[in-house]
């Protein structure tokens, strides 16, 4: 559970901090038509939240029946 | 459960009917702007009866019960906690502000579409779940029950006051611009009906209330956001889905950019022209400000004296100009009165000259300046802002007491994947209706003639100087880029009528920002009322006071804490988005350390976070007063920070303070370490 928050955590932190600290360097780097950084700011990183956040909350819900239904206490 | 699952059907089919009454009525009020009904009579309309349908809401859902009132019962579905958390959450500067924001400054205003919506990840991952599994009533809870003592709590309770109050602040002066604007009313009027508006759902059924009229709220602003800019999307690109659309829009904009950047083209040539006009008007007013500096108050009344006698000569002559006579008249009665005004007056003039004289900024360029410094320093404002919004999103108590009401933890992960999902629909249409605006404007405005000016850009001129003013300085007949100044809010006031579509979608509009302020200034009252009640009085000062005498200071409270908001917005205290920056930077730095850590370090205890809180607020708010211009301090910036991201320092010594005060001091009590591991222990499931 540790892992999963840290991993997701990192992902949070590489497409929001590392992208911007390097915008100008990526610059040059084209998707769907805008530069990277610019897609990245205004569509990329959203989305990325949207499904770190999605998936956060799926995987925690069968951890939690999986830990209810061995009957353990975490 | 069963009767979970019944309460979910019946609320899903409430809001359908009322979202589809809500189209129904905007379809109806545009049958009658067809018939000739004047606008002002549409705008009093839309304004009156949404706030109307927000008080009726409040009425029916009024509760004298403590859990009701304080966390509408704990039985919210995730998918309403999500829809009422957006609506709490988009405040007046999201909905009005942000898209021109990012009209304005391109790829460096990004950093607020990243940062309010990133801190969800921090939310979602670090807070929500462990508070719903504390399951209290307010922020400060879980800081008394955590830590132990009155001191943390008190100190909460401070800091989560004076972060809402400072935001809401924001909310009600956004009411007070909306309701003067579209309905003709003095903004004091406005503010107080607005706040009546809040008043009347609050204080009958407090969060319960405040909850289910957030939901409807929350469908108001997103059609309202929708509607024009997908309209808009349609008539510029074909595709409905602006979203995707204004990639082709943006790249049409660089291109723009570089042919009017470029003098050897006609259209650059020109913009160079006027670019040369704004860098003299640049250096008269240098020159200006220079003799102000050395003649003082003498220089200003010489000023004065010949503006007065020029007018006096125009108003003699024989064929008064009639345009540089209202000109100068103007000039006259906006005349600085006394040294210090003159300085801020003129500066501000030189300021807006320097950026109209210097070549256009490219759109999706990030981090342009003339030089390398200028541009690291852009960089690293921009990684500061992102972090103290973030890390504010995760500590604003208004946000955070929402995860306290949904049935159970599972519910409250889902209801904040649903409310970042129904914000995003919101931050990623903005960056698109900043570009598709930017794009009317670079192509068909820009090098149209001054005699055929598209009516949107003529009405909203007469309207507001400060939102559109454009003038013909070089006198060529036609329209350059240098020649229109775009206030930031009229990007998303105007955006119907570029579209193109009727008034009544305008109103829409209004109604729509009306909501978003009303809904985040109703979850910050709240909030602020709450603390004093429950944290300050029960828990402080009378803890055996009864359930019916709690609820009645709780109300009596939100009625006080209501006027008082009023009264410091009627003295219009300054900037919006000031305002809002500082309640981000203050939430962060007081709590975010001493809430992450009482979940996730046993080790922590009273004195680190007493001292945590106290050295995260102290150095954001002396970093603030010293450097903001508004308190007249203006000390150096440190490493060039903007006193809107104070919350770079704050944040670190808040963990600083209470890694240290942690260690020094004793343990936490075994009650209080047991506390820690349940709520890291997954809940009884059902």
């Amino acid at each position: 559970m540790r892992r999963l928050t840290g991993g997701l955590l990192g992902v949070w932190f590489v497409a929001t901090f590392v992208v911007s600290a390097f915008a100008r360097e990526l610059q040059s780097v084209t998707v769907l038509g805008f530069p990277l950084p610019f897609y990245m700011g205004a569509q990329g990183a959203l989305l990325v939240y949207v499904l770190l956040v999605g998936f956060y909350a799926w995987r925690m819900q069968r951890i939690d029946h999986a830990v209810a239904e061995e009957g353990g206490d975490g | 459960m069963a009767e979970q699952a019944a309460l979910v059907s019946r609320l899903r089919r409430y809001y359908a009917h009322f979202a589809g009454g809500f189209i129904g009525f905007v379809v109806m009020l545009a049958i009658l702007e067809q018939m000739g009904v004047p606008n002002k009579v549409l705008g009093y309309i839309f304004l009156g009866l949404t706030v109307l349908l927000y008080a009726g809401i409040g009425i029916l859902t009024r509760t004298s019960d403590l859990t009701e009132y304080y966390v509408a019962g704990r039985r919210v579905p995730a998918l309403f906690n999500g829809m009422a958390t957006a609506a709490d959450w988009m405040s007046a500067a999201s909905f009005i502000g942000l898209a021109g924001m990012l009209y304005l400054s391109g790829y460096d205003g990004l950093a607020f579409v990243m940062g309010w919506t990133g801190g969800y990840v921090l939310v979602a991952l670090l807070l929500a779940p462990y508070l719903r599994r504390f399951g209290q009533y307010t922020i400060p809870d879980f800081l008394g029950a955590r830590y132990g003592g009155n001191l943390p709590r008190a100190i909460g309770a401070f800091a989560a006051i004076l972060c809402s109050f400072t935001y809401v602040i924001a909310q009600i002066y956004g009411v007070g611009l909306i309701v003067s604007r579209f309905t003709g009313l003095d903004f004091g009027v406005g503010v107080f009906l607005g706040l009546g508006g809040i008043l009347l759902c609050s204080f009958l059924g407090g969060m319960r209330a405040v909850t289910w009229t957030q939901v409807a709220q929350y469908i108001i602003i997103i059609v309202a956001y929708l509607i024009p800019v997908v309209w808009l999307s349609v008539t510029h690109t074909g595709n409905p889905l602006p979203q995707i659309a204004y990639g082709y829009a943006l790249q049409q904009v660089t291109a723009r950019e570089q042919a009017l950047n470029d003098p050897t083209t006609p259209e650059g040539a020109r913009e160079a022209e006027v670019r040369t006009i704004h860098r003299q008007m640049q250096q008269a007013a240098d020159a200006r400000l220079q003799a102000l500096e050395e003649g003082g108050a003498i220089y200003l009344a010489s000023e004065r004296e010949r503006l007065t006698k020029r007018l006096a000569e125009l108003e003699s002559a024989s064929l008064p100009d009639s345009a540089t006579l209202a000109e100068t008249r103007r000039e006259l009665a906006e005349f600085p009165a006394s040294v210090v005004l003159a300085r801020s007056q003129w500066h501000a003039v030189a300021d807006a000259a320097r950026t109209k004289a210097a070549p256009i900024a490219a759109h999706a360029e990030p981090f342009a300046g003339p030089d390398e410094a200028t541009s690291n320093n852009k960089r690293n404002n921009f990684l500061a802002l992102m972090l103290c919004l973030m890390v504010g999103t995760a500590a604003l108590p208004h946000l955070l007491m929402r995860f306290y009401t949904t049935p159970s933890v599972q519910e409250s992960r889902q209801s904040a994947f649903w409310s970042l999902l129904f914000i995003s629909l919101l931050y990623l249409t903005a960056p698109a209706l900043a570009v598709l605006a930017k794009f009317d404007v670079y192509t068909l405005l820009v090098g149209s003639s001054f005699s055929e000016l598209p009516n949107w850009v003529s009405a909203w001129a007469a309207v507001d100087k400060s939102l559109m003013s454009i003038t013909d300085l070089n006198h060529d007949g036609t329209v350059q880029l240098a020649e229109i100044s775009i206030g930031g809010d009229l990007i998303m006031l105007a955006t119907p009528e570029i579209a193109g579509l009727p008034y009544v979608v305008t109103a829409l509009v209004a109604a729509g920002g009306l909501a978003a302020a009303l809904s985040t200034a109703d979850g910050l009252m709240l909030t602020i009322a709450n603390t004093l009640s429950h944290d300050v009085y029960f828990k402080m000062v009378d803890p055996q006071a009864s359930a019916r005498r709690r609820l009645i200071i709780s109300k009596g409270l939100l009625l006080l804490v209501a006027l008082c908001a009023a009264w410091v917005t009627s003295l219009k205290p300054g900037h919006i988005l000031l305002l809002v920056g500082a309640a981000f930077s203050l939430a962060g730095s007081a709590f975010f350390p001493a809430l992450v850590a009482g979940i996730f370090w046993q080790r922590a205890n009273r004195t680190g976070a007493v001292l945590g809180m106290l050295s995260g607020l102290l150095v954001c708010l002396y970093y603030m007063v010293a450097t903001y211009p508004l308190f007249g301090v203006s000390a150096p910036l440190w490493w060039g920070i903007e006193p809107v991201s104070a919350g770079i320092f704050g944040i670190p010594a808040g963990v600083a303070g209470l890694v240290a005060g942690s260690l020094l001091g004793a343990s936490p009590s075994p009650e209080q370490q047991g506390l820690v591991a349940r709520l890291r222990r997954p809940p009884p499931t059902d």
